[in-house]
């Protein structure tokens, strides 16, 4: 596959490392209320749909950066390839 | 003679004659032959033996989709099995022997399997070898082995070069024939970067084997003068002897290209193959058509071909396969065979066409609504019979049968991204899809487009919709464009043994029979009677099973369905996918600094990921490797030792939030360590299991140096990186692996300081109060140097990390050793910082096994509930801090010299021994010097509470019972007076 | 001064230079390396400084730039500083400075080791190392990818000079690729 990097162009998913369903950037409050069950849910119950997708890749032989990726898991296709730390920001993560 | 079925003309260069060997015969043959026209020049019709009966077999094709003429090339550890005879180029000195027969191909011992055909129908497999179910692996698996398979390996290893590399274009056009070259033309004069591949040494395709003509010239000619301004054009890149094996997503190709194949032997340093990955937006596969065959009785004798192989070994490499020929076929090509054979003065017997308005030829007879019924000739064909429309039969005596089927479209790189090809009614084919693979198109023969100039004109025009080229198109020469229908023949009713598939020996009476027992789907019916499963992947044989089975259900082909192709389209040898990632280059290796030291010292080395650690280093007259464990272990409790600790993973975090960051990534709190400070961290997953461990250095209010176990290095640098970007990205905070950068070394042992202040500059104080356990600072030693130091221990004993730069770790190490003589400093290994880790209690890689919290580890207390951290929430889950949870506790034998196993399982004095009862298991497992005993470390359930009771340590599957005693998992030095002293 | 004496990456007193037909391969050990990335929200500052100690615009996404100091792009807001190794050893200090607190230095220096490919045909050389399109590569590029499964970048200088850099505990494996692509291809 072809990840057409944000900054680098196109490169070949063999650089990169797989992560997983996106929604591992909405990391809970620790101080909720329910927090032990939004954990539970965040580090167990994850999305694996047949269509399309948004997960991380890590660009680990490239230039380190995490990447949200919209891909159809039937056809591969690559609708969307942004910088995780924009998305994590425009999700309203801070520090 | 030699050659005596050598015709005049063909592309072949007569002027040079080279020898090559068959089973041990000499014969001679051309430069521009392939084996196989070299072979059926020299009168050889006979090339091996079936895969399960073991029937003379000879040559079908002349191309890539060869299921019968293949051969063990070449000889001792070079041998390669199963290659087609048809695509070996020839060269002087070629050596190749026939396989699957013993002892001789002429007389095989298991041919008697023919014999016993009735047994060996479909799903023989299933239905002989089911009782009794011991027998399987004693008795049939063996003989099943030593009859079937096809060639044999060498045992030996393959002492060729093989390579990988990575190309990019703008057009990647699969196949060189009218197509291909057409396409080639118009995108490479349009400017555009382009590669075309063909598997093929000649450029050209079915040209070459055409007496047609091409604008005004012979289509050869027409072909090669393409090729020449093809390689003139200098943003063309041709890659002959290159097969495109598959089609991946994205517009990534697979290509193999033979770059010494074709070569006696290989030049020093050259490569035999060459697996390239081939980047490009577009791809047009022009990659022809196959022709079909004909079933009938015994269709599988040698002399039997493909009528259009006969005509490209006549025309392209002059060569009869048998001075007296037959024609079986459907169509009117079978009959271009025919009249390009006796142009060249072969005597055509007849030309049985099934139809029976078949075009009629003056020169030679035409039996027009007739079938080849049989065929005679014990190792070789000798006589065809025929059934004529009135009900007679006739008898042709011939060596050879060209038999045309009608041609298929090669589909086969349009499925490999799952598309399925369409039933096409006026070619009786399939033809590709709608659903291609990404960016590729399909021109000529292959889009169904038969004609020579429908394969030009599609050239041209899918090169120009590619690349979206403006402007007029190319001026294509004049070509025939009869139009082509072909009407379905597939077999001959009324045979016993009628051959569908010739390499894995399978008849039109096998698909049926499992068509009857109930295999209804397609690939259930391939999966059954192994049709289309050979290495030939049924170029010749699945649309002919289909139709059978179609038949048989009543049904269309199209509604019977299809089977798609996989990748490679034609086998690739392991090693090609190796490339040069073999023998110590299978993967990376990583060096420490102290490396070639430590090799001068005799070091043993173990591999810990891609590093090769010393893992200890044996004296002269040691003769076991716990002789050099034990001293070393003793030498450095008692004096001093050094240990290479390069591998570990050191990772620079800067920046104003980086207290902050490092709170969040570590379990324990780091907001409050002072600089000049080194602090244990305990990083956690998500799920509040253990991740890995270390130490943070602070050298300045913004900067750590955080250390990560030799294993976890990549992992947890990676975890770091996507903490900083994907959960806190407005942390200031920048990271960076340092890992390669410092050599550094653990100089351990009740002498190590006295060791150390030789080397550190006078201006440096690392004295106990100056510089007291968990101290770090930068400093420089040996007059300057700038060097890192880090009061920490591993061993448990007084002991620090001394870290320079990279390239001065080997004069820093023997510098140590030099300085350290007056100690009897000793260099320790692996194993010795093992023993010594578990001596100490320290938890490591068997105890951080993924599976284990906090608690325990004995860490509990660390996870701090003040801050938010990873995995601290789930690290409170009810089960994981239940009272009795596994506690990391020590294990010492009750005899000293009974071994600790660990993976062992701890139970009860007395009781039963089964996993209800299981008590925890026993992790880590040492001799200690020390104490003089076998030592362990082990998770045992609230085995903080258990210290002094006695327990079996058992491992039922080694038939082990040890009587331990739980002690705390702190053996030596429990108070840690040593490294504080 | 210190008295310990250096060894290259491949273990060597004297850097090894290995020549293929028209290509060389050169061990580079004379070059100092440090990181700058620049502090959350002192970018521009950072890329100023930058700028100011290479004598050169900061080099932005795959380009590389300056004179005896140079830098080149390495991942967002971070570069990879160069300079001769005999009169900038501590050139992390001296980048320290340059920067102030607009960024984190870190040297670099014997993280990694440089390998030069000099000489004619360099293409036919890489497109046996690396996934790179050659074609969009010219003096002044820079990339990382991976060689033989090692993270690598890769420098254009010119079609003739070109400079990998690799983690420097591989420099066996990375100069075993190189010196057999070069075997294989020339």
């Amino acid at each position: 596959m072809i990840i057409n990097h944000p900054l680098l162009g196109p490169r070949d998913a063999a650089e990169f490392t797989y992560l997983g369903d996106a929604s591992m950037i909405d990391r809970p409050d620790w101080q909720a209320e329910d927090a032990a069950e939004a954990f539970y849910d965040y580090a167990y119950l994850r999305d694996n749909l047949a269509g399309e997708h948004r997960e991380l890749w890590y660009h680990e032989a490239g230039d380190r950066s995490w990447l949200v990726v919209t891909r159809d898991t039937t056809t591969h296709e690559i609708s969307k390839v942004e910088l995780a730390r924009d998305v994590a920001r425009a999700r309203g993560r801070s520090k | 003679m030699t050659q005596s079925n050598r015709l005049s003309g063909g592309q072949i260069d007569r002027n040079t004659t080279v020898n090559f060997r068959f089973d041990n015969r000499s014969y001679t043959a051309h430069p521009g032959d392939t084996l196989a026209s070299a072979l059926l020049a020299n009168d050889v019709r006979l090339i091996g033996r079936s895969f399960k009966y073991h029937r003379p077999r000879g040559l079908l094709t002349a191309g890539s989709e060869e299921p019968n003429g293949i051969v063990e090339l070449r000889t001792g550890a070079r041998k390669e099995p199963n290659t087609r005879a048809t695509t070996i180029e020839m060269f002087d000195g070629l050596e190749a022997t026939s396989q699957n027969r013993w002892p001789s191909l002429k007389f095989d011992a298991l041919g008697v399997n023919d014999l016993f055909s009735n047994f060996l129908s479909a799903g023989f497999y299933y239905k002989t070898f089911m009782w009794p179910a011991a027998f399987w692996e004693k008795v049939y698996e063996p003989i099943i082995r030593r009859a079937a398979g096809l060639g044999s390996l060498s045992m030996e290893d393959d002492p060729d070069e093989y390579d990988k590399g990575f190309r990019h274009c703008d057009l990647l056009i699969i196949g060189a024939g009218p197509s291909g070259l057409m396409a080639a033309l118009t995108a490479g004069r349009a400017g555009a970067d382009v590669i075309l591949a063909d598997e093929d040494f000649q450029f050209g395709g079915r040209l070459n084997s055409e007496t047609l003509s091409v604008g005004d010239q012979n289509a050869s000619d027409w072909a090669a003068q393409a090729v020449a301004e093809l390689s003139s054009i200098p943003n063309v890149r041709l890659m002959p002897r290159t097969t495109v094996i598959g089609a991946f997503d994205h517009g990534i190709y697979g290509a193999v290209e033979r770059t010494g194949d074709h070569l006696p032997s290989l030049p020093a340093g050259k490569p035999r193959q060459i697996l390239w990955r081939i980047y490009t937006k577009k791809a047009l596969l022009c990659a022809g058509a196959t022709e079909r065959p004909i079933a009938f009785e015994n269709n599988d004798r040698p002399g039997v071909m493909m009528a259009s192989a006969l005509r490209t070994y006549a025309n392209r490499f002059a060569v009869t396969a048998s001075s007296r020929v037959a024609i079986f076929t459907n169509n009117d090509d079978g009959h271009r065979t025919a009249a390009d054979l006796h142009a060249k003065g072969v005597h055509i017997c007849a030309v049985v066409d099934v139809r029976e308005d078949a075009p009629v030829n003056y020169d030679y007879e035409v039996l027009s609504g007739a079938k080849v019924i049989d065929t005679k000739g014990r190792l070789g064909l000798t006589f065809v019979e025929v059934a004529l429309p009135d009900g007679s039969t006739r008898t042709l005596d011939c060596g050879a049968l060209g038999v045309s089927g009608g041609w298929n479209p090669n589909v086969h790189l349009t499925c490999h991204q799952r598309g399925r090809p369409v039933w096409n009614e006026a070619l009786a084919a399939f033809v590709p899809g709608s659903n291609l693979p990404v960016g590729l198109t399909v021109a000529g023969a292959a889009n169904g487009r038969m004609s020579t100039f429908g394969a030009l004109q599609s050239g041209a025009e899918g090169a120009a919709a590619a690349l979206d080229l403006k402007g007029a198109p190319p001026k294509l020469p004049e070509a025939e464009d009869a139009p082509v229908a072909q009407k379905p023949f597939w077999y001959v009713e009324g045979c016993k043994r009628a051959w569908v598939d010739q390499q894995n020996d399978v008849t039109v009476k096998d698909v049926k029979l499992s068509y009857q027992e109930g295999f209804r789907s397609v690939e259930h019916l391939k999966r059954y009677t192994t049709l289309g499963m050979a290495t030939d992947q049924g170029k010749t044989s699945n649309i002919t099973g289909l139709a059978i089975m179609a038949e048989v259900a009543g049904k269309s082909i199209p509604e019977t369905g299809t089977t798609i192709f996989r990748p490679p389209y034609t086998p690739v040898p392991i090693s090609t996918f190796a490339g040069r990632m073999k023998g110590q280059e299978f993967h990376p290796t990583r060096l420490t600094p102290s490396h070639h030291w430590a090799k001068e010292r005799g070091a043993v080395f173990v591999e810990a990921g891609n590093w090769l650690r010393a893992q200890w280093f044996p004296l002269p007259g040691e003769t076991h490797w716990r002789e050099s464990v034990d001293r070393e272990v003793r030498q450095t409790r008692a004096s001093v030792g050094v240990c290479d600790c390069t591998t570990l993973g050191k990772i620079d975090v800067q920046g104003t939030d980086a207290a902050e960051f490092l709170n969040r990534v570590y379990a324990n709190g780091f907001a409050k360590l002072a600089v000049g400070k080194t602090r244990y961290g305990l990083m956690l997953r998500e799920d509040g299991m253990v991740m890995d461990d270390g130490t943070a250095a602070r050298m300045a209010e913004d900067h750590f140096v955080v250390t990560t176990t030799t294993a976890n290095a990549v992992s947890v640098y990676r975890h770091m990186e996507f903490v900083r970007q994907c959960l806190f990205p407005d942390m200031d905070v920048q990271l960076i692996s340092t890992t390669d950068s410092w050599a550094q070394y653990a100089v351990a042992g009740p002498n190590s300081r006295k060791l150390l202040q030789k080397i550190v500059d006078p201006e440096f104080d690392i004295s106990n109060e100056a510089f007291p356990f968990m101290a770090c600072g930068n400093i420089t030693v040996c007059g300057g140097l700038r060097a890192r130091l880090f009061r920490i221990s591993f061993s448990g004993e007084l002991a620090f990390e001394i870290a320079v730069p990279a390239r001065y770790g080997d004069a820093l190490m023997r510098r140590l050793m030099s300085e350290g003589e007056e100690f009897d400093v000793v260099p320790y290994g692996t194993e010795a910082l093992g023993v010594m880790r578990i001596e100490k209690g320290h938890a490591a890689g068997n105890e951080l096994n993924g599976t284990t919290t906090a608690l325990n580890l004995g860490m509990g207390k660390m996870v701090s509930k003040k801050k938010d951290s990873i995995g601290s929430i789930l690290s409170e889950r009810e089960a994981l801090v239940e009272p009795d949870v596994l506690r990391l506790v020590g294990l010492k034998p009750v005899s000293p010299e009974d071994k600790i196993t660990p993976g062992g399982h701890l139970m009860n004095a007395a009781g039963p021994v089964d996993a209800a009862n299981d008590q925890g298991y026993a992790t880590s497992a040492a001799y200690s010097p020390i104490l003089n005993s076998n030592i362990g470390l082990a998770l045992l359930k609230d085995g903080a509470n258990r210290l002094g009771e006695k327990m079996r340590l058992v491992s039922p599957l080694t038939d082990l019972t040890v009587e331990v005693e739980i002690v705390s998992a702190h053996f030596v030095d429990p108070e840690g007076e040593r490294l504080r002293a | 001064m210190h008295d310990l004496i250096a060894i290259t990456a491949l273990g060597g007193t004297t850097p090894r230079v290995d020549t293929v037909a028209g290509v060389t391969c050169t061990e580079n050990p004379a070059v100092a390396l440090a990181s700058v990335a620049a502090r959350l929200g002192q970018e521009a500052k950072a890329q100023k400084a930058l700028a100011k100690l290479i004598d050169a615009s900061a080099p932005d996404v795959g380009q590389h730039a300056g004179g005896t100091i140079a830098a080149f792009w390495s991942t967002p807001d971070q570069w990879m500083i160069e300079a001769p190794f005999e009169s900038h050893e501590d050139l992390a200090d001296q980048v320290n400075s340059a920067m102030g607190d607009s960024a984190s230095v870190t040297e670099q220096t014997d993280a990694w080791t440089r390998f030069d490919l000099t000489g004619d045909p360099l293409a036919s050389v890489l497109e046996l190392l690396c996934i790179l399109d050659l074609r969009k590569i010219s003096a002044g590029s820079v990339a990382c990818c991976s060689i033989h499964h090692v993270g690598c970048f890769v420098l254009c200088r010119s079609p003739e000079e070109f400079s990998i850099y690799g983690p420097r505990s591989s420099a066996g494996s990375l100069h075993h690729a190189i010196v057999t692509a070069m075997r294989s291809a020339l």
